[in-house]
């Protein structure tokens, strides 16, 4: 899309997907495009102070992870590089073990690398979730064994919201001696977080989700974690993760850090409310509809309704028109076929999955963006199922798959 | 999100014809749900001049289905129904000025709807297509002769575009090897002057095994390809077990999940294709549920 379409008045409903860089994180960084373009290993006047500017923002994530030292914070490209760099660490430092166990609906930063490493030989024991979304941990403890390498386990979804108890499952992890990885790049700056009373041993986030640029990222390596460098080269971040520093955007992602706890109990009020009241208007107004994830244990900012007999896609378009940014786990949003992994990993019924549309809050949202969309989505539902084969006067018609019927399929 | 043109716009925002017709005498469906897109046309056709005096189409899914159901009905109205069934997929694509190649089976889904529709006019069961041609793809119930006639009118050559044009292979990719064979069969048909013989020698669809192998190491070769799928039926929740080898017959109890369940001929479809591999022979893995039926069979 053009910049050009994009209306001033347009609603983002989307931060899931990213977020808008704050402008006190932009204005942060401004200086070290600059007169402070300077390499922080260099001895001059142009890198003086950027080193520090890097140990500032390395505090900064420390405190918001509440971690017990700012060196257990590593600086990384992006979430995904992080859950990289987090799992082939964890399997390369210890070769005499060969299993991962993870979930079925983790992002594909971890799903496609746990895949490739099946090809390579390891097992992989996918948790599966209830219709909720959530974990059997009765299934979990009995696949902890000295086998295992590494759990990696994301601490919310980002397509519903859904929280996973990955303290107690760390907990649990490091009861049976086996490393235990977070995929938290939805959860940071949503959620508390406190590492260092926590069993965790490595953390992924993405500055991005945050309000701070693309393309920054950090691992979070418990001091005292085995550990196996993914890029090899210079002594950066203590020879941890080699490349020269992203300089502005640590310093941006630091003060996103800042920001991010100074908002997290506006983020579990206000924007909880605002959440709430979007889900509670969208569901009195439009029958057949129904949240997905478990509404009782979830990110502040996540709704995730499912539409019946509605397309996502066409949803978005007709929303989008109306100025309002979200997104859907549609096969055909994505180019894929099918609709999304964790959609079917629920169970959620064909009629209703590809019809799943995610508004996803942040602190910018206001009150006027939730009336809006309350008011313009029951006529965008309402026309995609007046034109539906599987509508008929006002409900759906009985027995969809069986009313109409294709001679094949 | 998709680059759609300004007319695939125009006939989402505010389509045409999207309505089902009354008293309407052909009724085409095609699709359905569980793929994310279903069409049904309905026609009045003038029972002298077999001209569709009116089309309607009701159509579940995205941007670019509901704009290709109502290009279709635009296209079609007026004309009689030997004119209308000349309309290809192309045609619905070239009238709403392009659809992104992800996007084009939208437009075969308008093209099939069409034949359903002429057929039940017609009182013709419309399944002689998907009679013929096997299913290919099992995931999408997409059959060979759908892939075969997509695949020459449109000149493609891989994998990726027969599933942007007809979905088949869009999912668990068993039946990859069959389309290609499909593409190398088209590609191998004489060239006509027009086009460019370019044709791009088939890939060998199987490594050529060992000739004449006794039946201990068939079973035998039967028997290691069952073991190295075992790891992903068990994560599934399910099992295999060989129960009989009969000529090119192998009959297999399917266990647990896979038995029963939609995937299970996707499972078998792409089993069948490891062991064609393996053996270097065509066979067919058949599914029974105790050794008395695979004998019971065998008569
Ligand atoms: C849960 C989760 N993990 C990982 C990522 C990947 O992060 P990045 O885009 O920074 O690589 C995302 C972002 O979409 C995410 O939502």
């Amino acid at each position: 899309m053009s910049v050009a379409t994009i209306k001033p008045q347009s609603i983002y409903l989307d931060n899931n997907a990213t977020t808008r860089v704050d402008p006190e994180v932009l204005n942060t960084m401004l200086p070290y495009f600059t007169e402070l373009f300077g390499n922080p290993s260099s001895m001059h006047s142009f890198a003086s102070g950027v080193g520090r500017a890097v140990a500032q923002a390395r505090e900064q994530l420390r405190l918001l992870l509440g971690a017990a030292y700012d060196t257990e914070v590593i600086f990384t490209s992006c979430g995904t590089e992080s859950d990289s760099t987090a799992i082939l660490s964890a399997i390369k430092a210890n070769p005499d073990r060969n299993e991962i166990i993870t979930t079925v609906v983790e992002h594909p930063a971890v799903l496609a690398l746990c895949d490739q490493l099946e090809k390579d030989g390891y097992t992989v024991h996918k948790l599966g979730v209830d219709s909720k979304g959530r974990l059997d941990l009765e299934q979990y403890a009995s696949l902890l064994s000295p086998r295992v390498a590494v759990v990696s386990v994301m601490w919310a979804n980002n397509e519903t919201g859904t929280l996973f108890p990955v303290e107690t499952m760390a907990k649990m992890a490091r009861d049976a001696g086996v490393l235990f990885h977070t995929d938290a790049v939805q959860a940071v700056g949503k959620v508390p977080i406190d590492l260092k009373h926590s069993c965790i041993d490595m953390l992924s986030l993405s500055g991005h989700k945050l309000h701070a640029p693309k393309g920054i990222g950090v691992l979070y390596l418990r001091r005292g974690t085995r550990f196996r460098p993914l890029l090899r080269g210079g002594h950066q971040e203590r020879g941890r993760r080699a490349g020269t520093e992203n300089c502005a955007a640590i310093v941006g992602l630091g003060k996103a850090a800042e920001l991010a706890m100074a908002h997290l109990t506006e983020e579990n009020t206000r924007v909880k409310a605002l959440r709430d009241h979007l889900e509670a208007g969208l569901l009195a107004a439009i029958p057949h509809a129904f949240v997905t994830g478990d509404p009782d244990n979830r990110l502040p900012n996540t709704a995730n309704i499912a539409f019946e007999y509605v397309e996502g896609e066409a949803i978005l378009m007709l929303l989008n028109r109306a100025g309002i940014a979200a997104s859907s786990g549609s096969a055909c949003t994505s180019g894929s076929l099918e609709p999304s992994h964790v959609m079917r990993a629920m169970d959620i019924p064909y009629t209703a999955a590809h019809g799943s549309i995610r508004f996803s809050l942040s602190r910018d949202n206001t009150k006027a963006d939730i009336e809006r969309v309350i008011e313009v989505m029951p006529g965008i539902i309402a026309k995609l199922r007046e034109m539906s084969p599987y509508w008929k006067d006002g409900a759906p018609v009985e027995d969809p798959e069986q009313a109409f019927a294709p001679v094949y399929a | 999100m998709w680059e759609y043109s300004e007319k695939v716009q125009e006939l989402f925002f505010d389509p045409k014809n999207a309505k089902a017709v009354e008293d309407a005498n052909a009724v085409g469906d095609v699709g359905s749900i569980s793929c994310g897109d279903a069409l049904r046309l309905t026609l009045k056709v003038n029972p002298q001049t077999e001209v569709i005096e009116d089309a309607g189409f009701q159509t579940f899914g995205c941007g670019s289905a509901i704009a290709s159901s109502s290009a279709l009905t635009e296209i079609i109205k007026g004309k009689t129904l030997d004119e209308a069934l000349k309309v290809t997929n192309q045609d619905i694509a070239d009238y709403l000025d392009g659809l992104p190649p992800e996007k084009m089976h939208c437009s075969v889904m308008g093209q099939e709807a069409l034949q359903a529709a002429v057929a039940n006019y017609r009182g013709e069961e419309w399944k002689d297509d998907h009679e013929e041609g096997a299913l290919v793809c099992k995931c999408f119930a997409v059959d060979a002769v759908l892939i075969e006639n997509t695949v020459r009118a449109n000149n493609l050559t891989s994998v990726e575009q027969v599933t942007h044009y007809t979905k088949a292979g869009g999912s668990c990719a068993a039946c990859h090897e069959g389309i290609e064979d499909i593409i190398a069969k088209v590609q191998a048909e004489a060239p006509t002057a027009a086009d460019a013989p370019e044709v791009t020698p088939a890939a060998p669809v199987a490594a050529a095994a060992p000739r004449g192998m006794t039946l201990v190491q068939r079973v035998q070769t039967i028997l290691t390809v069952f073991d190295e799928v075992r790891p992903q039926l068990k994560n599934d929740g399910g099992d295999i077990e060989l129960i009989e080898v009969q000529d090119e017959k192998i009959f297999v109890k399917l266990d647990g999940a896979c038995g029963g369940c939609q995937m299970a001929g996707a499972t078998l479809g792409w089993i069948q294709q490891r062991l064609v591999e393996k053996l270097g022979e065509f066979v067919r893995l058949i599914p029974v549920n105790s050794p008395e039926q695979a004998v019971s069979r065998r008569v």
